[in-house]
């Protein structure tokens, strides 16, 4: 193991703050350990949620390491020795881009499970069991086996439901002018009215090329749903970009080929776009003390709302006419593998209730990002590749889903925590779920013995993870969620918790979530105190009766059992307010003390809990306490604080 | 002047819409000298449909054949529609609106008639007199007197008739300061914080003019103010102008605090926007808000370019400079910018939200209202004459409340659980403060209001917003009491456009609505096991 000492983490707010503190590189993780006796804080970074490293110039201080991560923390070393910052920098290029995929944390990591436990995390997403859910097979659908052993498409899974008009014959014929065979198969069926979603990648109709099998499988779809004589088929690329395909043998398709269908564009952008996007995105999110103006107009030039907008727009376009119009529809781009999952994952969500929940969220994203093809180890760059492959795209859903969650607060059973993990994970590589780029290539790693899932994992601390406001009662929340048709340029939402999670210091410092859960959970349990109350209460009646004088004592319930402590006196120091005026030149003196989040005890690890926000929500629970008293006056002030006051001090009288 | 006059149509037939998704209503609209009315046919839900035609910021109509359309944008920024038959009653009705919705003066308005039941004259007026506030100080410190010498308003016209000020500040100084000040607005306590022991004042700016003039009661005014904190105390003196500004305003007699005249006060600059440009940044937004056409690609832009979400962040950021200097500093601060009854306010107001965690209940927010704004002399009369939708060339209309409520919402976003009052109680402030059928925020000043016996001829809204029926819009459920002083971060990304308000003419209020319900459910549902608890009887007989 590698060690560099005297290496200080900067605070990426106060240039003047920073703790000193040990560097160590272990085969898995970054470790920072603060130096600082009373405080010791660990930072782990995992090598598989490194995105960049660089190496700046060095100064009079050392020599500065900039590290971004995939889930946007962003770590600045200093480290004295050009040498050593060298040695590093070498050392992190190669730990984060492992070659194999055998390097990668889930084959190492243990979270002392059995087989058996194992293999029930496996089983607990059960796409079979979702199938029948939807309530196929029926009369228009079945199951077909014409993949098995992946001999028609090996980007697609080996179980799919097809028309059942639709014959091997014309599956084959139609996969074969389909690019990379991904032929049209099912997403997901409206059981209310007999319409479906189905997916494909798009056709190799060229200019003028044609396929009879292909126009007989969206025939085939047609027919699956008696209640519409027409099916659309959504594009969701930019019309020139489908158009420019046509120029390299593919395009879409030509409704004078192909009987009864109506074609749309939707015009999502491809994967360079987005990964620029989020480029753009995230340098906003980098500004030291931003003016609104720049804010704004960074995140409107980004286009990144205007991204999520249009992959919306997507899915409540295929949602609007599954539910209102009773028609099926074929969605693709141009392999059918990112937009066509995002539009047809948005869509579902849009349609079916079940996909709020937590466990069917999990089968959402098991169904049409992992056993449909996604190539997650391409998109978020898990083992050392192309570059220009790596894109946001199931963030980019994740995103639609958290905007949603913003305009129907009640209609999700999950929380945001819950979209934030994750996004964690599917860059994280801890779990297996989201490793290879189709299930025919996890079936050849044999991920499901080698490593364990993250569902379980997800749905064992599923208390973390539940929104206490979801209401499967009410109207608005059940059925078929209704976007304003109207001005929707408002909904659009920067998403703080996401993209700048790690600045604590910028995120609300009470969560209303928490404390709903806290009072539900207590709510249940006065309850069950006061039932078991009363079955004694009656007990000690019937034998007790002859007894004369009654002594008033009750038993005192748990009362507020620590949540109005830890929840609500929040970790709060004072920031900077000075902005850019230039006689204030330092930010929030304490920040750093707060950033909890950047913490990763090896307790926690331990505990196989990777989970950083779950755990620095206790942390914070406890620093609470200790920032009382600044401001509280009772305790003594730390010296922590005695520090921030003697710098704040420096900093007023430089005014 | 009789009502009689102006109304030129006794009823017409109209049809009423009030929004995007609510149901069109159907009857008869007359108009009275302070409503408008449309009574719907007796098998209609709501028996009756009232408007306070003060609330009517625009007025818009259109002909097309024999029947006509108003367009009614109001105040509190709702926009109304009413398709009215026959061309005749539609211009006279237009016309009657015109007229009574402008009346300027204040004893023949609304709150002089209005006599709700349940609700008695001269009731809560007197929760929040200057000597409440006083007696409160009183119990931390000796340093500071409650002075009468206002007591005819002819020191200051915009104060009330008693202030606090330091203890060894004679009442004929506060007359020479008052009289080196801009309004007479000599510097005043608005905010003691006992656990550091330091103040909070306000002024208005002092009158150094072009020749550098200065006031040696004043200079020690605040000099003792410096002593009575604790030896060695230092001040800020926060004004809310640019240097530029504050030089400027020297040639009209104005000025800032010269260094060498006020040892151990330091003069910080943070220029907030104020008047006319803060009055078209509120009226840019709403147009931006309402604009439905409008597409994605530009809306932040167009945000940006409303600068509203600026002003806020400067507010917030300034508020929080003016606390952390009193909490983490232990400095007295003077805030003043120049006539010290509008972006002064502001800053005293946010700060003692920030720091005073009793402000932060819903009987201490209606105190520092009534304190820092109310009777610390901010025009409401003037500044909420128009809001976002009037025509009218704009002359001393400002929102600087409006911004207020907006960094109070942003400080509730920020902390759910620490502020008593919810969303509901800033937005009936939002609407009182422009249209009101309660007298608190009528007038300009105490002055003013003691004229025209504003306390003892109408209703206070405080006593309107304490009926039990206003509760659960009012309060927040997720209220805990918390001791601490809160620090919101004023940084872009924590701000967002309070959309409650900006965008209510547009937004569908139901999704929010019904996570309101949900939540008030499970904090009562709580409340209600708490209480359940075994009676007596009920628990272990003890041996």
């Amino acid at each position: 193991m590698e060690h560099v000492e005297n290496v200080r983490l900067v605070d990426r707010i106060s240039s003047k703050k920073a703790a000193l503190g040990t560097l160590y590189l272990t085969a898995t993780h970054v470790i920072f350990v603060e130096t600082a006796p009373d405080a010791r804080k660990e930072t782990w970074i995992l090598h598989s949620q490194i995105a960049t490293i660089e190496k700046q110039a060095t100064t009079a201080t050392g020599c500065p390491l900039l590290i971004r991560c995939k889930n946007f923390q962003l770590l600045q070393l200093v480290i004295p020795q050009e040498r050593d910052c060298h040695d590093v920098y070498i050392s992190l290029i190669r730990l984060a881009r492992p070659v194999k995929y055998e390097e990668l944390y889930c084959f190492s990591f243990n979270p002392k499970l059995d087989r058996e436990e194992r293999e029930q995390g496996w089983m607990l997403i059960d796409l079979s069991e979702e199938y029948k859910r939807m309530g196929l097979p029926n009369n228009y659908w079945q199951l077909s086996d014409v993949n098995r052993e992946y001999r028609v498409c090996d980007s697609y899974p080996t179980e799919l439901y097809v028309p059942k008009s639709a014959t091997a014959h014309i599956i084959v014929g139609s996969s074969k002018f389909r690019s990379r065979r991904r032929f049209p198969a099912l997403s997901y069926y409206y059981k209310d009215n007999h319409a479906s979603i189905c997916r494909s990648s798009q056709p190799l109709s060229g200019f003028s090329a044609r396929c009879l099998e292909d126009e007989q499988m969206l025939q085939a779809i047609r027919k699956a749903n008696p209640g519409s004589d027409f099916i659309y088929v959504v594009d969701t690329r930019p019309k020139l970009n489908a158009m420019a395909n046509r120029a390299a043998g593919k395009g879409y398709e030509n409704e004078d080929n192909y009987s009864n269908i109506k074609f749309q564009f939707i015009g999502i952008e491809n994967i360079h776009v987005m990964r620029n996007s989020l480029q753009k995105m995230l340098e906003v999110c980098e500004l030291k003390s931003p003016s609104m103006s720049d804010f704004l107009w960074g995140l409107e030039n980004s286009g990144w709302l205007r991204h999520i907008k249009a992959i919306m727009d997507a899915g409540v376009f295929i949602a609007k006419a599954v539910s209102e119009e009773g028609a099926s529809v074929l969605v693709h781009c141009s392999d059918g593998w990112d937009r066509t999952a995002q539009g047809c994952s948005v869509a579902s969500l849009l349609l079916d209730p079940h996909y709020r929940t937590l466990k069917g969220f999990m089968v959402l994203i098991e169904k049409d990002w992992i056993s449909f093809g996604h190539k997650f180890t391409h998109r978020y760059g898990n083992l050392d590749g192309d570059p220009r492959e790596i894109s946001p795209v199931i963030d980019q859903f994740l995103e639609c889903v958290w905007q949603l969650m913003e305009q129907f607060p009640c209609a999700f059973e999950f929380n945001e925590r819950f979209l934030i993990h994750i996004q964690h994970h599917i860059y994280s590589c801890q779990f297996g779920n989201f490793l290879c780029n189709s299930q025919k290539e996890r079936q050849e790693l044999k991920i499901q013995e080698r490593t364990y899932s993250l569902w379980a994992h997800l749905w064992k601390n599923r208390a973390d993870y539940l929104n206490p406001l979801f209401r499967a009662d009410h109207s608005q929340t059940w059925g078929v969620l209704h976007l304003p048709t109207a001005p929707c340029n408002f909904m659009y939402k920067f998403w703080n918790g996401m993209y700048n999670r790690f600045e604590k210091g910028l995120q609300p410092r009470q969560s209303v979530t928490d404390y709903l859960m806290a009072v539900k959970e207590e709510t249940q349990q006065l309850e069950e105190e006061l039932e078991a109350l009363e079955e004694r209460l009656e007990k000690i009646q019937k034998v007790q009766l002859s007894r004369t004088k009654v002594r008033s004592k009750q038993s005192e319930p748990s009362k507020h059992s620590g949540f109005s402590t830890s929840d609500n006196s929040t970790a709060n120091t004072p920031q900077d307010y000075s902005g850019n005026v230039k006689s204030f030149p330092s930010r929030s003196p304490s920040q750093g003390d707060e950033d909890s989040a950047l913490i990763l005890t090896q307790d926690n690890l331990k505990s196989s809990d990777p989970d950083l926000s779950a755990n620095s929500d206790q942390e914070s629970g406890v620093e609470d306490l200790s920032c009382r008293s600044p401001s509280g006056g009772e305790c003594v002030p730390s010296e922590d604080s005695a520090k921030d006051r003697d710098s704040d001090e420096a900093v007023f009288l430089t005014a | 002047m009789e009502f009689a006059e102006l109304i030129r149509t006794g009823q017409a037939q109209a049809e009423l819409l009030r929004g995007p998704e609510e149901p069109p209503l159907r009857g008869t609209l007359c108009i009275t000298g302070h409503h408008l009315l449309l009574s719907p046919g007796p098998q209609a839900t709501p028996d009756l449909w009232l408007l306070l035609l003060r609330n009517v910021d625009s007025i818009e109509k259109r002909i097309a054949g024999d029947s006509g359309t108003i367009t009614l944008r109001c105040k509190d920024l709702r926009v109304l529609q009413l398709d009215i038959e026959g061309v005749e009653a539609t211009l006279d009705i237009a016309r009657s609106i015109e007229a009574l919705s402008s009346l300027e003066s204040v004893i023949t308005s609304f709150p002089f008639f209005y006599r709700p039941k349940g609700l008695r004259l001269g009731d809560a007026w007197h929760f929040h007199p200057p000597e409440c506030y006083y007696k409160r100080v009183a119990r931390e410190t000796n340093a500071w007197r409650l002075s009468e010498a206002n007591e005819d308003f002819s020191l200051c016209p915009s104060y009330p008739r008693a202030v606090i000020v330091p203890r060894a500040v004679e009442d004929s100084a506060l007359a020479r300061s008052a009289r080196f000040r801009q309004g007479g607005r000599f510097p005043v306590l608005s905010y003691y914080h006992a656990p550091s022991g330091t103040v909070l004042l306000r002024a208005g700016q002092p009158l150094t003019g072009p020749q550098k003039r200065r006031c040696s009661e004043d200079e020690e005014l605040l000099r003792v103010v410096l002593a009575g904190a604790r030896p060695g105390a230092r001040g800020f003196i926060v004004d809310t102008r640019s240097p530029q500004a504050a030089k400027q305003a020297r040639m009209t007699g104005g000025g800032t605090e010269a260094k060498a005249a006020y040892p151990g006060w330091k003069r910080l600059h943070r220029p907030l926007e104020r008047g006319r440009p803060l009055q078209e940044s509120f009226v840019h937004l709403v147009e931006a808000c309402g604009d439905l056409e409008q597409s994605m690609d530009r809306w932040l832009n167009r945000l940006e370019s409303c600068r509203w979400l600026s002003h806020v962040k400067e507010t917030l950021s300034t508020a929080c400079l003016a606390a952390q200097s009193m909490e983490q500093e232990g400095a007295c601060v003077l805030v003043h910018g120049a006539d010290g009854t509008d972006s002064t306010l502001l800053i005293t107001s946010l700060a003692q939200l920030i720091l005073d965690p009793l402000s932060r209940t819903m009987a201490g927010f209606q105190e520092l209202i009534e304190r820092e704004w109310i009777q610390a002399g901010h025009p409401f009369q003037l500044r909420c004459a128009h809001s976002a939708f009037s025509h009218a060339r704009p002359k001393h209309e400002a929102p600087t409340f409006l911004l207020f409520l907006d960094c109070v919402w942003q400080l509730g976003r920020q902390f759910p659980l620490s502020l008593e009052f919810g969303e509901g109680m800033l937005l009936a402030l939002f609407d009182h403060a422009y249209a009101s059928p309660f007298g608190t925020f009528l007038c300009n000043n105490e002055k003013e209001r003691c004229l025209c016996e504003v306390r003892t001829r109408t209703h206070s809204l405080w006593s309107g917003l304490s009926q039990p029926k206003e509760q659960r819009k009012l309060r927040n459920p997720l209220y805990v009491p918390n001791p601490l002083a809160i620090w919101p971060s004023a940084e872009p990304q924590s701000l967002r456009l309070w959309q409650g308000l900006f965008l209510r003419g547009t937004r569908l209020p139901e999704p929010s609505e019904v996570a309101w319900e949900k939540v008030w459910q499970i904090v009562t549902d709580q409340e209600k096991t708490e209480g359940s608890q075994p009676t007596d009887s009920a628990s272990e007989p003890r041996p």
